[in-house]
Order: C-alpha cells, then sequence, then structure tokens
C-alpha cells in the first residue's frame, strides 16, 4: 500500500484523537503524548513519548492506535516509544488544557519552569468555582501525573495535572 | 531450571546496576500498597514506586538490548537469582516503619536525583534519553520524602526519634550509592564524586529543618554491586519471581 501526503494528514488525525484511557476528556494530540507520523519502508510509523517512564497507560494507547488504524484502512502500522525529547506539559494544547478544566482537572501552570526543590507551589486555580484559595493535599494522586488538591473556597477536592 | 545466564559486560552490569535498584525499591514501596499510615500516602508510595518501575523496565530493556543474547526485560527481573542481582544493599532492606521508608526513599532519591542529572549529559544516547525522564520524576520523589523527613523530624517526640533511628540504621549503607564505576564505562556514566557533593548539601539542608543530626560516615556497608546481599533480598526475590519461576512465560 503506498500511503500519499494527504494520507498522512488522515493518519495523523486518527491517532491523534486515540485518548488518554486515564483521562478521556484528553486526546493524545492535546496531551502531547502523539510525536510523530511518518512512511518507512514497512507502513505507517506512529512514534508516541510516555508522560512518565511508568506510564501504564502506553500500552493500552499503542493499541488503540494501532486499532484506530487498522479499521481506517491502515494495516500496516507500527507504534514506536521514544524517549527523547522527554515529553513536558509544557506540549499540552490549549484545547487540551481546556478539555481538562472542564473535565474537573486543574491543568498544569503554563510553563513547566524548574521549580524550586523544597518551596512554595505555583498558584493553582480550582477548576470547578475559579478560585485560587486552594492548597495541596499530595503531591501524588490518582494516577503518576496528577496531585491532590483542595479549593478552600468551594470545599471541593480536586486533581492537579502536575507540572512536569 | 529458570534461571537465565546473563552474557555479562561492564556496561550491561552497569546498567543492571541501576535497574536493580529502581526495581527492588520499587518493590519494597510497593509493599506499602493499602498499608499506608493514610490514604493519601497509600497512593504516593504506589506512585512513586510505579515510576520507579518505569525506570528499571528502561534500563533493563536498554541492558538486554546491549546483552544481545534474547533476553527480555521480565527475563532479567525475574529469572535471576540474588548473586546475580547487582542493587545497592540499602534497597534489599525490609521496608520497616514508616519513617524508615521514607528516610531511604529520602536519602536514595538524593543521591539518585544528581545522578540522574549528570547521566542526562552522557555520549549515550539511550542513557541520555531515560535520564532526562527519570530526573523529572526523581525531583517529586525527593520533596515529597524531603517534606516527610522535616514533618517527621520538627514533630512530635515519637516521629522525631523514629526518623532518628531510621537514618542512623541507613547511614552506613549510603557509601555504596557512590561507587566508582568500571573503568571500561566511566565515560557514559556519572563520575560519582561530584555527586557526592550535590547529595550533602540536599541532606545538610533538610536535616537542618527537621532538626535531624548527620550522622558520622563511619564504615559503610557494601557488597551488593557485585552480587553479595543480604539475606532479605532471596525472601523478596521469592515473592516478587514467584509467578515467572512457576510459569516460565506466563503473560497476562
Amino acid at each position: 500500500m503506498s500511503v500519499t501526503t494527504l494520507d498522512l494528514a488522515r493518519v495523523r488525525a486518527i491517532a491523534g484523537a486515540v485518548v488518554d484511557p486515564e483521562i478521556p476528556a484528553l486526546s493524545i494530540a492535546d496531551l502531547g503524548v502523539l510525536r510523530d507520523v511518518r512512511v518507512g519502508d514497512g507502513g505507517v510509523e506512529v512514534d508516541i513519548t510516555p508522560t512518565y517512564l511508568g506510564c501504564p497507560a502506553m500500552n493500552v494507547i499503542a493499541w488503540e492506535v494501532e486499532a484506530a488504524l487498522a479499521q481506517a484502512g491502515f494495516g500496516d502500522v507500527r507504534v514506536r516509544l521514544v524517549l527523547s525529547p522527554a515529553w513536558t506539559t509544557d506540549w499540552m494544547t490549549q484545547a487540551g488544557r481546556d478539555a481538562l478544566r472542564a473535565y474537573g482537572i486543574a491543568p498544569p501552570a503554563a510553563r513547566a519552569g524548574r521549580r524550586a526543590l523544597f518551596g512554595a507551589d505555583d498558584e493553582t486555580q480550582c477548576p470547578r468555582c475559579g478560585s485560587v484559595e486552594t492548597e495541596k493535599l499530595s503531591e501524588f494522586g490518582s494516577t503518576a501525573c496528577k496531585a491532590l488538591w483542595r479549593c478552600t473556597a468551594c470545599r471541593e477536592p480536586f486533581d492537579q495535572f502536575k507540572c512536569l | 531450571m529458570t534461571t537465565i545466564a546473563v552474557a555479562s559486560t561492564p556496561l550491561v552490569e552497569a546498567l543492571l546496576a541501576r535497574a536493580d535498584d529502581a526495581l527492588v525499591h520499587a518493590h519494597r514501596l510497593s509493599e506499602w500498597c493499602g498499608h499506608a499510615p493514610m490514604l493519601e500516602e497509600d497512593l504516593a508510595l504506589a506512585n512513586v514506586a510505579l515510576d520507579l518501575l518505569g525506570q528499571a523496565r528502561s534500563l533493563y530493556q536498554y541492558a538486554a538490548e546491549v546483552e544481545g543474547a534474547g533476553h527480555s526485560e521480565d527475563d532479567l527481573a525475574y529469572r535471576r537469582d540474588a548473586p546475580q542481582f547487582r542493587n545497592a544493599l540499602i534497597f534489599e532492606l525490609p521496608r520497616g516503619d514508616f519513617a524508615e521508608t521514607i528516610a531511604r526513599l529520602f536519602l536514595a532519591s538524593a543521591a539518585m536525583l544528581p545522578w540522574w542529572q549528570a547521566a542526562m549529559e552522557s555520549p549515550d544516547a539511550r542513557i541520555a534519553a531515560i535520564s532526562a525522564k527519570a530526573e523529572k520524576e526523581v525531583t517529586y520523589h525527593l520533596r515529597h520524602a524531603g517534606e516527610w523527613m522535616i514533618r517527621l523530624g520538627d514533630g512530635t517526640e515519637e516521629s522525631h526519634a523514629r526518623v532518628a533511628a531510621a537514618v542512623a540504621k541507613y547511614w552506613p549503607y549510603t557509601g555504596e550509592l557512590f561507587e566508582a564505576e568500571h573503568p571500561a564505562v566511566a565515560a557514559l556514566l556519572p563520575d560519582p564524586a561530584p555527586l557526592r557533593a550535590a547529595f550533602d548539601a540536599t541532606v545538610a539542608r533538610v536535616f537542618a529543618e527537621a532538626g535531624l543530626d548527620r550522622p558520622r560516615d563511619g564504615w559503610m556497608q557494601k557488597g551488593g554491586r557485585r552480587g553479595v546481599h543480604t539475606e532479605h533480598l532471596g525472601h523478596m526475590l521469592a515473592v516478587m519471581q514467584h509467578l515467572q519461576r512457576a510459569y516460565p512465560g506466563a503473560v497476562w
């Protein structure tokens, strides 16, 4: 099968629309996990990168990309895991950040600047009421990429997508 | 016979050392799952364990490629016996109480953060790529453990006594984290000497806030890097490796 430039745009769209199984509001394109789409000798090659090395969603994401492309008629698909350059929350799109907030997860700060090892946290806005009167409960949440926070204005606990 | 023979080279050994550190530490941390003193900490320790497991996997995959004997990451993790493990001894000691777990996580993270940072500059592209990921993760581990060290050390009489005892217990095991690499791979991996200064600075800063005294550097325990382990590792491996030993190659 020969793959044209037009097809590549389709491949990118189909692969990019696959969602993170742990945060189904977020597509892997918006998350910045989809890195590249190419035509190789054996067919279509898709590069994805893990948010965290131990991220258990990577296998599922790879399968879903293969399944979505197979369904669209792209049979020979190779999904590659690339580590470099290291994923950063800076790659998350604005659409992704908005989708996260609407889903009830505070998006990461816009620039993953290197925070001091010990010190104050960045200001985090409650995804429900918008208040910045919030406090961190724990650096680690329900998945590797999230921290637990609480809003002291509306009293709701919420997840925050950690800056990385 | 389910045990594999590893076709060893200095690079394979060096990769296994760091992979085994991460795997064995991950297993000890995962033992807290469902047992931590509070829900947030249960999640935190499991998350840190998962990060370390991810680091171990990346290193085992690379070690297996370098070894070139057709072994998989699972073979390296589950089908070597204790004397074939290269982890530093500090990681295999039983998890102890919560203060001991936190003290070990703090000391190990304080040593590993500068190691990963230096390894990001490795001329070996694969080591540099893995390190750039791990460095970000270990920053979170060090922050988390450091904040707990301060909370425990500057907490109640009981918490202070426990964390002080934990520091005293683990201190003699920190020397092994700074052993020199084999000359054949020294150019690919961080020189341990300057890492020591970064470790000392982190420890000094956190201990000052926690009200803890730094133990004197006396006799340091070592042996793990050449496969001479405490009795605890074998017991841990018996649990961790059971399934793959009983049903070699079993998959989900």
